[in-house]
This record gives C-alpha cells, structure tokens and sequence, in this order.
C-alpha cells in the first residue's frame, strides 16, 4: 500500500499580454526559497521576452487609459477581493520565500491587500486631488487634468516579494498606466502567483506583465525601449541605478529614483507614486456665445 | 489692395546700454574671476549691442555659493509673507519699466517690439504676481501640510523669450523658498542682466537670485556643480537629454521643458477666419521661435486648398522687417546659426518632395531674415514634419478622418501642444482627451497665462510651469 501523495508543482510562467508563457529562450533559472533548498525554476525572460511584455502594455494602454476610473477603482478592488480570498494561499508563499513565519506573512498579505484597496479608492479622486480650473485672464475654460504617462517599467522590491510589489505596482495602474514588471530577482515566486490572481481580477490583459530574470539583462532593455514613457527603479541596487537613469535619458523618461534601502512598506503611503506616473494636461476651452 | 504704412518706430534711447555687463553674484555685479566675454548682437542689423560675461567654473561657484548662503542665512529662514512682499515688488518693478524692457528685449532678440511689449513683459510681470501671493499660501497648494523648498536651483533658459523664461523660472522657485542661479541664453543675455538691477532696485538680499552669462559652457557647470540641488532647463530635447544623462545618479532634482512639433489641427466645421488667425499665430509668432509653436498644420481635406490659399493671402499682408517699428509682424531670426538650421531643413523638405511657398517681402539687407514659409505636399516621414525647425516654417498635413487626425498629431516623440479648430466644444474636449500633448489650444492658439500649468510629455520633456503645479519643481515632495 502507497499512501504518500506526491504533490503536484507548478511551473511558474511569464505573464505577457494576460497570457502565461515560458520566455522565448527557453531559459529558466533556479530559485531556492528562503533556506537555500531549491523551490523552483522561474523563467529567465529574454530581451525579446521584454520587447513581447513592452508591445502588449502598449497595446492595453488605450483601453485602461480609457476606461472610466470609476471603472479602474472597481477593478482594483477586484484584485483586492481575489487576494483576500487566497490570503493563505499568498501566506505560505511569501513565507517560503522570504522567511518569516507564517503569522508575519499572512499579515503582509493583509497589508497589500488593504494598499490595493487604499490606491483602489484613488482612482475617481485623483483628478480631483491633482487637477484644476485655472483662472486665466482671458476668456477660456482653464482647466488641468492628471493624465496616466503611458507605459510603465516597474523593477519591484528586491525583499518585500508580494506587499512591497503591490504598493509600487497598484499606484502605476490605478492612474491608467500600463505596466512592464520584473519581479524580484531572487524571490519573484509571489509575483507570478500574482499574476494569476491579476488574470481573473476582471484586469484586461497586458495591463500587468510579470517578468521574472534578471536585473542586469532586462533593466537596460526596458530603460532604452523607446516606447515605454517611465521608470520606477525601486528594486534596482545602488550601483546600477545612474547607468539606467543614463539610458532612460535617451528618450527623456520620467524615472522614480531608487533611494537606496527598501522602504518600510507599512509605513502610511501617499499619492507620490501615483504622482509620480501622472503627467499634467491643460486644456483651453473656448468660452462665448 | 495694398496699404501703405508710415514707418513707426518705437524710440530706442529709453534704454541706456552699457558697452559691457558683469556677472550678477551676490547682489552685485563684477568681472569674471576666470571666465572670458562675448558680444551680444541686435540680430536685426548685426550691430554688436554689449560684451557680456561668460562665466567660468569658479564664477559658477561663486555663484553657488552665494546662493546656497542666502538660501542659508536669509531667503530659507525668511517667512513666506515676507518673500511675497518682494516678488510682489519685481513684478511692479517689471511694469514700471515695461517699455524700456520691452524695447531691451526686442534689440537683444529680434522679436518684434508689439510683441516684447504686448506679450512678453506683461506676462513677466503676471507672473511674478502669480506666483508672489504663493509664498505664504504653500501649506495650501497641495503638496503636504508644510512642504520644503530644495535649496540651491540652477536655471538654464533659451533665447526665445529671454525675460519671460527667466520669469518662469525665478518666481515659483523664489516664492517656494529657494534661491537660484540663472544662466541666460548666449544670445539674449541682456533683459536678465536688467531684472538684476531692477532685484537690486527691490532690495532683495544679496545671492537670493545669481545672473551668470554665458554659453553652454557655462549652462555645463552649473548642471555639473555639487552645490546645485535643481535643475530646471528649458531648451532643445537634444540638451536636455545631455542634462538628464548628467544628472543620472545623483541626487539633483531635475525638470525639463524641451522641443516640439505641434499640430494644430482645423476641422472642416472650424470658424474659418478665426482659423487662420490662429495658424498665423501658431506659426509666425515670434518667428517661430516657440517651442509649443503649430509648426504641422493638419487640415481637414475637404478644406485644406481654401485654407491654404486664404493663408497665403494673409501672409502678405504681414510686415516683416525692423522689429522696433510698431507696426512690424515678423521680426528677426536671433542668430545666424538658427537661421542656417531653418534653412537647411526647408530645404530637406523640398528635396524630400515637399513644396515651399513663401511671403514675396522684401528681406532686409542687414540682419538674419528668414520670410514666412508653408510646405505644402508634405508626408509624415518628411524632416519637417517630424523635426522641430523653430522657425517661420509651416509644414501642412491633411486628413479625412478624426481618427486619421488623432493619429497623425500623435506621430511624434514630442508632446508639448496641440490646437484643435472646430465649432463643435464637444470635439474640442474629445480630441484634448486623444491627443498625447501636455497643452491643448481650443480655438485658440499661443496662449500663455501664469495660472495656467505648462510643460510637455514624452521627449517634450517634464515637469510643470505655471499654476499651482508649477510650484512642485521647486518643493520637496518626495
């Protein structure tokens, strides 16, 4: 008699334009959870791999970008909701991965699902926080809107896998933006099970693509891609942050600066990210009768 | 039929120029240390104006250094009340000496005098005023409870409205609380060297704003120097690329106001004389030297022949020649340098297929002239419809489609304006949705007002001038 079940694991995949895809050059790398036992092979994505994840944020962004925000703070709160329910799930991932005990984790996804829910609840504001009527001296209706940048590279946190990757991913997509990510290189392991909450979360596809390899290839490749409009580099390390500012100034892209060590991700957040990934728009409206 | 105008000159010798200007550091004005000196020329007759300063790397950090005391010692400590106080009195400083700025700026720049005098120095002015009543009102602008100003800004501007640039960039970074050393444009320096002296007039404390004239040497160190927590730099995407790669890894904050190529686009419903108005002023105003300029005219099919023709109409009937004459439309190109790239690039465009017609005036003999210019059968791979030639050249597009327009005005790595022309308001408010540009002109183009945020995205730069957003290149809001 067997009695032993042997379980069943999962590959973990790229997620480009809502479909989940090995990278095209068929590289994996290894990813030991938090004791140094192997986990798991995540897939090294290619500089295709990155030009494929680029076309299918910008073919989503006319969508997103156009979708009501009342539309936009429904559909993050969706991804709250599906992140709720798998609490447990997301528990022992980010616990395999980055070492704490199973109690610490689950508040950690606790926490990032209340900042999904904080940032869902931005989207019908934002406008409203960041906007205004001008009063020109002339006869025009003046008025500034926040508008989302466009295509978004998002390099997550290096340490926090699941809760600091939604406080730096929610505030790029709540505002309309479209996003690039590359997980955390050595724990991106919640980043793909992420992903696979985010595709059924009512979240067109592309509006999300996971990346998971490494910083030294994909990075450079998302800061000189000229069709995406801006950076955060949150998770790059010190010492590569001025040469991928120095790339991205090729076609002049609003970069996030690095500051050095990971912030405290509890700590309250404020509308700087999605600041940060909004560009002003003024419109002269002609007034008469 | 042809009218007649009796010359109408604006009187010159309200401005007294000096036969050379110093460096303005500290509140005083003083030879450079290592520097050397440049002419400045009237570009409408090529007469040498004044040599000017070009300031060296220790003027540079004299400069800094003079900044970064009284950000220290006076202007960072001093209460936002008290700031105001002495913008309030620049801008009044500025309207009382209006003409004689107006007059200043139009020989430096070539521009005509009804513009520097209509346009340019009352906007200087506002915008002081705009930006006085922010300084004890910061807590309100939206950018926390009790936002910092950054410190030391180095300002680099362009030649094309000398004073009003430096005004865009002096008074929101002083009324946040920060002290600036400005670097004007190597052609125009002389309108900035007098707000020095009307800062002197106003008793502002000594380093709270710095003048250090020069050429792009100069712009250099000021971008490289240590001291210089911000750097807001209004000019070409070529040097503003070179400023972000300089900047790259550091703990600069940067903002950037570069090129463009905007569309203005007429719908075949548009008010037709306001139209043409407004692609004249799109174009021709300033001779093109607009970063935010309707250099692609994109019109509907239907009307596009009848456009052109009334457009060609109303060209000759604009006077170009002496910028002081008040009755002069198109004033001078700023250098030779500027008129050999507007040249060189028409001329791309007719080798590449396009068709030039150009205003028949008579070009003066002195000076650098180029007259007003349309390209007509240009396609969207031609230069000039995709490099910005800044100058009194337009290059026409049609469509059929709004959608056809959409994407044509959106086919560029620039993003800095649009114009829309149509009756329809609902039209209006739609394309401003569509189209990628940081400001959009609604019936109306070239217009300016300092409540009123402007800037770019995409390779048109970021960052905001003007309104509330304009204060946050100037705060710390990380």
């Amino acid at each position: 008699m067997y009695d032993e079940r042997i379980g069943v694991r999962k590959t973990y995949k790229l997620a480009i334009g809502g479909q989940f895809l090995r990278s095209e050059s068929g590289r994996t790398y290894v990813v030991p959870d938090s004791s140094g036992t192997f986990s798991a092979n995540a897939a090294l994505a290619s500089r295709k791999d990155v030009r494929d994840a680029v076309v299918a944020a910008r073919t989503a962004y006319r969508g997103w970008a156009g979708t009501t925000a009342y539309n936009r703070g429904q559909v993050l709160y969706r991804v709250a909701e599906m992140l709720e329910d798998r609490y447990l799930q997301f528990g022992e991932a980010v616990s395999a991965g980055e070492g704490s005990d199973e109690v610490k984790a689950r508040a950690n996804v606790t926490m990032a699902v209340d900042r999904l829910v904080w940032y869902a609840g931005w989207a019908d504001k934002m406008a409203q926080v960041a906007g205004s009527a001008n009063p020109v001296a002339s006869p025009y209706f003046n008025f500034s809107i926040p508008q989302p940048v466009g295509v978004v590279g998002v390099i997550a946190p290096q340490r926090s896998s699941l809760f600091g990757l939604i406080s730096v991913l929610a505030p790029v997509i709540v505002t309309g933006n479209t996003a690039v990510v590359l997980a955390s290189e050595e724990r991106p392991l919640a980043a793909i099970t992420l992903a696979e909450v985010l595709a059924t979360s009512d979240l067109p596809a592309g509006v999300v693509n996971m990346l998971t390899g490494r910083i030294s290839e994909v990075v450079p490749v998302l800061a000189a891609h000229r069709d995406v409009d801006a950076l955060d580099l949150c998770g790059v390390p010190a010492d590569l942050a001025a040469g991928i500012e120095e790339i991205a100034a090729g076609s002049v892209k609003r970069v996030l600066r690095s500051r050095g060590a990971e912030p405290d991700w509890s700590e309250p957040p404020t509308p700087r990210r999605m600041l940060s990934f909004v560009e002003i728009k003024t419109v002269w409206h002609p007034i008469g009768v | 039929m042809h009218w007649e105008y009796a010359p109408a000159p604006q009187a010159q010798d309200i401005v007294e120029l000096r036969p050379s200007y110093g460096l303005f550091i500290d509140g005083e004005f003083s030879d450079p240390d290592d520097g050397t000196s440049l002419e400045t020329v009237n570009p409408a007759t090529e007469q040498v104006l004044a040599r000017v300063a070009a300031a060296g790397p220790r003027d540079v950090d004299r400069a800094v250094t003079a900044a970064r005391r009284a950000y220290q010692q006076t202007w960072g400590p001093m209460p936002g009340r008290e700031r105001a106080k002495y913008l309030f009195r620049i801008a009044r400083l500025v309207q009382e000496r209006a003409r004689e700025l107006a007059v200043l700026e139009t020989l430096d720049n070539g521009k005509p005098i009804r513009e520097s005098r209509d346009m340019d120095i009352p906007l200087v002015a506002a915008h002081f005023f705009y930006y006085a009543g922010w300084a004890d009102k910061l807590e309100y602008a939206g950018f926390g409870p009790s936002p910092r100003p950054l410190g030391v800004a180095g300002q680099i501007i362009p030649w094309n409205f000398p004073l009003l640039m430096a005004a865009w960039k002096l008074a929101p970074a002083l009324a946040a609380g920060n002290t600036c050393v400005l670097k004007p444009a190597e052609t125009t320096p002389l309108t900035a060297l007098l707000l020095a002296e009307i800062i002197q007039q106003a008793d502002v404390p000594p380093g709270v704003v710095n003048i250090v004239t020069g050429d792009g040497l100069t712009g250099e160190e000021l971008v490289l120097h240590d001291g210089v927590d911000k750097i807001a730099f209004t000019g070409s995407t070529e040097v503003g690329k070179r400023i972000q790669r300089a900047v790259a890894g550091t703990s600069k904050h940067l903002t950037l106001e570069l090129g463009g190529k905007g569309a203005n686009i007429v719908f075949e419903d548009a008010p037709i004389d306001q139209a043409i108005e407004g692609i004249v002023n799109g174009i021709y105003f300033n001779q093109g030297h607009v970063c935010c300029a309707g250099s692609r005219l994109i019109v509907q099919e239907s009307i596009a022949d009848a456009v052109i023709d009334r457009l060609k109409r109303r060209l000759q009937t604009l006077r170009l020649g002496d910028p002081l004459d008040k009755n002069t439309d198109i004033g001078a190109i700023n250098s030779p340098g500027q008129l050999d790239k507007i040249t060189e690039l028409t001329a791309s465009g007719i080798r590449e297929g396009a068709e030039r017609w150009s205003s028949p005036c008579a070009l003066p003999d002195r000076g650098y002239w180029f007259p007003p210019t349309i390209l007509t059968r240009v396609s969207q791979s031609h230069r000039v419809a995709r490099e910005e030639i800044f100058g009194p050249v337009l290059s026409v597009l049609t469509f059929r489609t709004t959608q056809e327009a959409v994407s044509k005005a959106n086919n560029t790595p620039y993003g800095l304006s649009a114009g829309v022309w149509t009756e329809k308001g609902s039209r209006i408010l739609w394309m401003a949705d569509q189209l990628r540009a940081g400001v959009i002109w609604g019936n109306t183009y070239n217009r300016f007002d300092p409540s009123s945020p402007f800037g770019g995205i995409r390779e048109s730069g970021f960052g905001r001038e003007g309104g509330r957003h304009g204060l946050e290149a100037y705060l710390d809001v990380r």
